[in-house]
């Protein structure tokens, strides 16, 4: 099989057959219209030969399908560039390790959900002594100050908080996007930092589901980090962007 | 008989020393009231509205009280020598006080006996109005049908009141019992609640007496229509439980989330304060005829859920205590557990069955809320699914009460609508398909799923009769929950909690006590 990789399109069982599943909701009644619409519909977004495979009533003037098409469209592989976190992730001995061969004295991390979030699910994951799924948290690192603010932490008390505590790193989670509410909470931090002259001062990281390090870089992080990631890829980042910085303050 | 070979002495052991935690953070609350216990007492006297800028007016006349240092006395003592002096209606003086015209600690004292009759006629209409509510929801439950257990609870987050009112309707035609309104992230920290219609919040609504009241029709409208009783959910926590409570028990809510110490662990909400505001909130609840929902799912996000199962069940013994203790029947004490432990591990599913079954033999009465996986969906779709489908067949296998639907797209979004109505399928394929499978079963004599269930149960008296020991708030400050650590003196809202003076009167609390 020879994949031409300047154009590329999905697989199903044949290679280039462009085969895509998708499903979505009309607000219309369920019929045989309803139906009609949801393959024209397809048919616009582009994919070839839609078949509406499964469609059902979900409720007075819904209607739920469940769609097969093929695309028409390719992507040239040998093209795509994504940004994305510059570092080695080392295992936690060897960020330790690191950081005591590096940094004469422990590197100082200050955490928290901001804003309106509550949800600390993922700050905990990266920062908690427990971590998540096996990979041990911040708060077990020797070399390590972590400071975990919790949710619901306001801009101007994460500040306040870096700078009492001298803080290397900040690592901001957010969970809840809704109405992109987060690049407004991320937004307002950047100001504030840079109100109180520290935006440089420290490695600035944001984390979450809906996070990638494009966004963050957008919106004036140093680092963006989004599912799958673990407190040794975060530690890893940091402590080389330290170095390379020239060492703690 | 046990299912799970555990000794009855065993869970009277358990249950001891979690009435003697209760027992003793009685002795705290009985001392005390808060500023959200007074402006819940307002409220219930009927003072509704803001000012201008904002500012609900029971907010205004407690923080005047307060500010003159008098609010230990109880609201209702000063808002009924003020009715008395200048022959107004709560609402009215309630005005007069936020324009600036009159200071209620100022106002000259009228005659006791007159004040004591003043606040006595106010309460009497306001527990009727609650009265009144609950017999709303007898008489639609003897007119209309009502779900099974599990009964189908599922959750709308649009943001917009009147959005989640079509979409919870739609949910209620593909056989949702339950639906939950979210509350907009935030909401917990603020220290009053906000007023009328949300149409555009983040990730939920703002639990207002407005969005009860349109939610509530809404549900009624769908309810008619299919000629079955829909129950609506909302949120009695944060920094104004009993205010929320009141709210629910004058708008008709069946059920609300009302834990005793979620928010001092997760919101960091004082926790002298937490447990006064939780005391009466459950109070108001009960006598509403509102089912609790308690929020032991929540130490499994932060904790890893097979080495803190442990807690689940201490915490349940605690929860179940302290609403006894504020008047609750056990049937209307919805303790909270979680199918929540790691895809990964093997015989995830066997220790999830052990915990389920667990909570069902320890709180018979309690109609549970048995939450979904939430942790480890990953936005894998498909995967997310199946987790779901084991999650159901755990809950129809053990008999669970309340049964949050789980989404296949949890981590992705807020449910649309036709993620609620593939959980709502799988839901109820699972529980047609394996209606009557649990009494065809026993579990074996010593097998895992007893030992681990055994292992739980022990594992959590150990730490009940250590908390027992410390108390309650010091087993809090030394991280014995969730890992997480909170001060009896830090955290919010603790300028809002006041010692009682003598004379102290709240007359809901003393109705609502003997159940009138």
């Amino acid at each position: 099989m020879q994949v031409d990789l300047t154009r590329i399109k999905p697989y199903g069982d044949t290679l280039n057959d462009g085969a895509v599943q998708l499903s979505f909701t009309l607000p219309v009644e369920h019929s045989v219209e309803a139906v009609e619409a949801a393959r024209q519909l397809a048919g616009k977004m582009g994919f070839l030969e839609p078949q509406v495979t499964y469609s059902k009533s979900i409720g007075t003037g819904f209607s739920f399908f469940v769609v097969y098409g093929k695309a028409n469209q390719t992507v040239d592989f040998t093209g795509i560039k994504v940004e994305k976190v510059a570092v080695m992730v080392m295992e936690k001995k060897e960020v330790e390790y690191f950081i005591k061969e590096n940094f004469s004295r422990p590197v100082n991390v200050v955490g928290a959900c901001i804003e309106s979030d509550a949800h600390t699910v993922g700050i905990d994951a990266i920062m908690n002594m427990k971590g998540f799924n096996g990979h041990k948290g911040l708060e077990s690192y020797k070399g390590i100050n972590a400071y975990n603010l919790g949710s619901q932490v306001s801009c101007e008390e994460l500040v306040a908080r870096a700078m009492e505590v001298k803080a290397d790193a900040i690592l901001v989670s957010q969970v809840v996007t809704q109405k992109d509410i987060h690049v407004q909470n991320l937004t307002k931090l950047i100001e504030i930092m840079e109100a109180e002259g520290i935006r440089d001062e420290v490695v600035l990281v944001v984390g979450g589901p809906r996070i990638d390090h494009q966004l963050a870089q957008e919106l004036g992080y140093d680092a963006g980090f989004g599912p799958g990631t673990y407190a040794e890829h975060v530690a890893s980042y940091i402590v080389q962007e330290l170095k390379q910085r020239g060492g703690l303050r | 008989m046990s299912k799970l070979g555990i000794p009855t002495v065993k869970i009277a052991k358990a249950r001891g020393a979690a009435e003697k935690i209760a027992g003793d953070i009685q002795l705290h609350i009985d001392r005390r009231t808060t500023v959200s216990v007074e402006r819940a007492v307002l409220r219930l006297y009927g003072v509704d509205g803001a000012t201008d800028e904002g500012a609900p007016l029971v907010n205004v006349v407690v923080d005047q009280v307060l500010h003159s240092g008098r609010l230990g006395l109880g609201i209702s003592y000063w808002l009924a020598n003020g009715i008395s002096c200048y022959q107004l209606s709560p609402q009215e003086l309630a005005e007069n006080i936020a324009a600036g015209k009159i200071d209620l600690v100022k106002t000259p004292i009228q005659d006791e006996g007159a004040i004591r009759e003043e606040i006595d006629k106010l309460a009497k209409d306001g527990l009727a109005k609650i009265t009144a509510k609950r017999a709303e929801r007898e008489e639609l439950l003897a007119r209309l049908a009502q779900g099974t257990e599990p009964l189908l609870y599922v959750i709308v987050a649009t943001g917009n009141i009147y959005e989640d009112v079509i979409q919870a309707q739609s949910a209620a035609r593909q056989g949702a019992d339950i639906v939950a309104v979210i509350r907009t992230t935030g909401q917990s920290l603020l220290d009053f609640v906000p007023y009328g219609a949300t149409t555009e919040g983040f990730g939920g609504t703002y639990a207002t007496q407005e969005n009860f009241r349109i939610m509530r029709q809404g549900l009624d409208e769908v309810g008619e229509e299919m000629g079955k009783y829909i129950r609506l959910t909302n949120y009695a926590s944060g920094l104004c439980m009993p205010e929320i409570a009141a709210m629910g028990a004058m708008e008709r809510l069946d059920v609300m989330l009302n834990d005793a110490m979620y928010g001092i662990i997760f919101r960091d909400i004082n926790m002298q304060r937490t447990f006064v505001d939780q005391y009466f909130s459950r109070m108001i609840n009960g006598f509403a005829g509102i089912i609790i929902n308690t929020g032991e799912d929540n130490y499994l996000t932060t904790a890893d859920a097979f080495e803190a199962a442990h807690t689940v069940t201490a915490s349940q013994f605690i929860n179940e205590q302290l609403a006894v203790k504020s008047g609750m029947k056990r049937s209307q004490v919805a303790l909270g557990h979680a199918f929540e432990l790691n895809p990964e591990l093997e015989n995830s599913f066997v220790y999830e069955l052990a915990q389920a079954l667990l909570a069902r033999e320890l709180f018979p009465e309690a109609p549970l809320k048995y939450m979904p996986p939430t942790k480890y969906m990953t936005g894998n779709i498909f995967q997310g699914h199946v987790q779901d489908c084991l999650f159901n067949v755990a809950s129809v296998m053990t008999g669970q009460s309340l049964h949050l639907l789980g989404m296949m797209t949890e981590a992705i979004h807020t449910p649309h609508i036709a993620d609620r109505y593939l959980a709502l399928e799988n839901a109820a394929y699972v529980f047609r398909a394996m209606k009557d499978l649990a009494g065809e079963i026993t579990f074996k004599e010593d097998g895992m799923i007893h030992q681990r269930a055994n292992q739980v149960l022990d594992n959590a008296i150990a730490l009940l009769e250590e908390v027992a020991e410390l108390g309650l708030m010091e087993a809090i400050s030394k991280g014995m929950f969730a890992d997480i650590s909170r001060s009896s003196g830090g955290g919010k809202g603790l300028a809002g909690v006041v010692f009682k003076e003598p004379g102290y009167y709240n007359p809901f609390m003393e109705a609502m006590k003997e159940g009138r």
